[in-house]
């Protein structure tokens, strides 16, 4: 096994510090497109950014928990709870502005009851969320009895097929939330934390700063951002099941380590996030027109990830 | 390892204080709720339930008091599952045995190569295999049901011996041979070890790259095991089967006392969670309460066993 790390080793560190989502990137994009006429045509790279959208808005908040050496496997679930709340609002009581709040309240909720546990009880990330996941998921199919809320108001659409300026709107919102999210990161006293608590939390602590209330905060605004793209995908089905969303989370944490940021030390940032959810999404979409179904997707996503993790461990080896 | 020991009297009496009474209570509330509750019939189906989920949980266990964590056991026992009834359900047992203990020594071996070799975090690695192993699973069985085995291969879930049902007297086995490798064989002292301080472990001697990768294999082997006695109950397999139990499986260790840190736990105490579980679940059916449920008592029922136990952790410490 070392005889392997060090034949990787030399290679590895000639290339320059890109995220290595950057080269599953390009090497996806000249195979499907050599494998598949339809794949560089213009409405297909369309669909891409459509479907690229709401994983790419799942994928800002895990990378923000995944900074601070945490994990969310409940993002998903909460997607697929916040969707169903807000068709059943929608459709019982026809009001958009209740619906929309109601959902965002709810992402909102299992947000701070995910920090809270982790920052005030001290519970480990993966087994808070995973507890919150099979919970959010019992109440998403209780209130629906496991079966689709249909039924919605042509308005609904909008958010998956409305363009503003020429630009489509699930794009639009998702330029608009990494914006914030680059400038909450990258600009604010709440970034600067993020990366300072996945780097040292015990000089942070000992500096007096609140660390478990930033924490919760981290988590909360996971949650909502997963409220967000549950707009985007109920208006993408026109309709909303309670399982929608599982296995986004998987495709979100696959989405940000390809990405270059590590469960480690705060090491990482949003344009590698960026690359690696297109990269997810490219890889599904590509195996959709090669024809393999999407059976062998799970697996081979599965496999990427953990062989992207595999080389960024092997890589950071001295 | 010194400290682990020395915390260990508190914590154990905690652990089976509070289990005890959740039993009692939880025995108590059903009685008087359904008068079903305390029948013998009632009580083989209770004591059946435990023993399917102590099988699920049994490998995790070991896992866990390493300090690390298996996600993909409810994953790798579906995926052994399939490939074990399609072999079984044409009459070639033998080799469906073989091929579920197979799946799930190739699952667990790739999983502690991970962990232990390359160093990826439990939880990610095996989560990425939790993927792999379902996404194999449907394109395996490509939408399809596979029912309908062989009556004595089903016996060994259906079945019973002298009017105990025989998943109970594999349940049962299993215990004594996993709590004696545990507390009497060097590979059990050293999951402890590993779980109390695994750089100590190592500089005390122990292989410990060697020892976890064991204990990944084990806890796959367990599942494909599992696997052979859930379907020989239900008699039926699809690429569904075992996506839900990973919560179960998590619970009933959580439940036993088994620390999520390491080091300080056991298999009698999931025996026991097991059989908590198998009270909750069967009470939930007694009280009229949907299925649909169960997925949210079983994720409460985690967050509180372990929340429990870290804040008396802190409290004494």
């Amino acid at each position: 096994m070392s005889a392997v790390v060090r034949a990787l080793r030399p290679p590895l560190g000639v290339l320059p510090e890109l995220p290595g989502a950057a080269y599953l990137l390009a090497l996806l994009a000249a195979g499907f497109s050599l494998a598949s006429p339809d794949f560089l045509s213009p409405r297909n790279l369309g669909n891409v950014g459509l479907q690229a959208a709401a994983l790419i808005i799942v994928s800002l908040g895990m990378t923000l928990v995944i900074l601070t050496e945490g994990i969310d496997l409940s993002l998903g679930a909460v997607l697929g709870l916040c969707g169903v709340v807000f068709s059943l609002l929608l459709v019982s009581q026809g009001s958009l502005p209740l619906a929309l709040g109601a959902a965002l309240l709810i992402g909102l909720a299992a947000g701070c009851a995910n920090g809270g546990l982790v920052a005030y009880a001290g519970m480990p990330p993966f087994i808070v969320t995973l507890g919150v996941y099979g919970m959010a998921q019992s109440i998403a199919m209780v209130l629906t009895g496991g079966n689709s809320v249909t039924g919605l108001p042509e308005s609904v659409r909008w958010f998956n097929e409305g363009v503003w300026l020429g630009v489509p709107v699930p794009i639009l919102a998702m330029a608009a939330l990494f914006a914030l999210t680059w400038v909450l990161l990258y600009r604010t006293r709440f970034g600067r934390y993020v990366f300072a608590i996945g780097g040292n939390r015990r000089a942070l602590e000992l500096a007096g700063v609140p660390v478990r209330a930033w924490l919760v905060a981290i988590y909360a605004y996971a949650g909502l951002l997963a409220a967000a793209a549950s707009f985007i995908m109920t208006a993408r089905m026109n309709a909303a099941h309670p399982t929608i969303g599982i296995g986004l989370e998987f495709d979100a944490i696959a989405a940000v380590i390809l990405g270059g940021t590590s469960f480690e030390k705060g090491r990482g940032g949003l344009w590698g996030t960026l690359v690696g959810a297109l990269a997810v999404a490219v890889l599904r979409n590509g195996l959709n027109l090669i024809g393999l179904s999407t059976e062998w997707q799970v697996a081979v996503v599965g496999l990427v990830i953990v062989g992207a993790v595999a080389l960024d461990a092997l890589r950071g080896r001295t | 390892m010194i400290a682990a020991v020395q915390r260990l009297p508190a914590e154990v009496l905690f652990v089976v204080f509070t289990r005890t009474a959740f039993v009692a209570a939880l025995v108590v509330l059903l009685a008087v709720a359904s008068p079903h509750f305390l029948t013998t019939d009632n009580m083989i189906i209770v004591l059946r339930q435990a023993a399917l989920q102590f099988l699920m949980a049994a490998g995790l266990t070991l896992v866990v008091l390493t300090g690390g964590i298996d996600l993909s056991v409810g994953a790798i026992l579906g995926l052994a599952a399939c490939v074990a009834a399609a072999l079984i359900a044409n009459g070639l047992v033998v080799l469906g045995v073989l091929a579920a203990l197979g799946v799930g020594l190739a699952c667990g071996l790739v999983n502690g190569a991970l962990v232990a070799w390359v160093g990826i975090p439990a939880f990610i690695a095996t989560y990425g295999m939790l993927w792999v192993a379902h996404g194999l699973g449907y394109v395996f069985m490509k939408g399809e049901v596979i029912h309908g085995f062989p009556a004595g291969f089903r016996a060994i879930g259906a079945g019973f011996l002298g009017g105990i049902p025989v998943p109970v007297l594999v349940g049962a086995v299993l215990l004594l041979v996993l709590h004696v490798v545990l507390h009497f064989t060097r590979f059990g002292r050293a999951l402890y070890a590993i779980g109390g301080n695994p750089v100590a472990a190592r500089l005390t001697g122990i292989r410990t790259r060697r020892v976890l990768v064991g204990v990944y294999a084990l806890s796959g082997v367990l599942a494909g095991f599992a696997a052979l006695v859930v379907i020989a109950r239900t008699n039926a397999a699809d690429s569904g089967t075992g996506e839900e139990l990973l919560l179960t499986a998590i619970a009933a260790v959580c439940l036993g006392g088994t620390s999520l840190f390491g080091g300080v736990g056991g298999i009698v105490g999931t025996a026991i969670g097991s059989l908590i579980l198998a009270l909750v679940v069967n009470g939930m059916n007694m009280l009229g309460i949907a299925t649909l449920w169960q997925a949210f008592a079983m994720g409460a029922i985690v967050i509180l066993a372990v929340l429990a136990d870290v804040s008396f952790k802190r409290r004494s410490s």
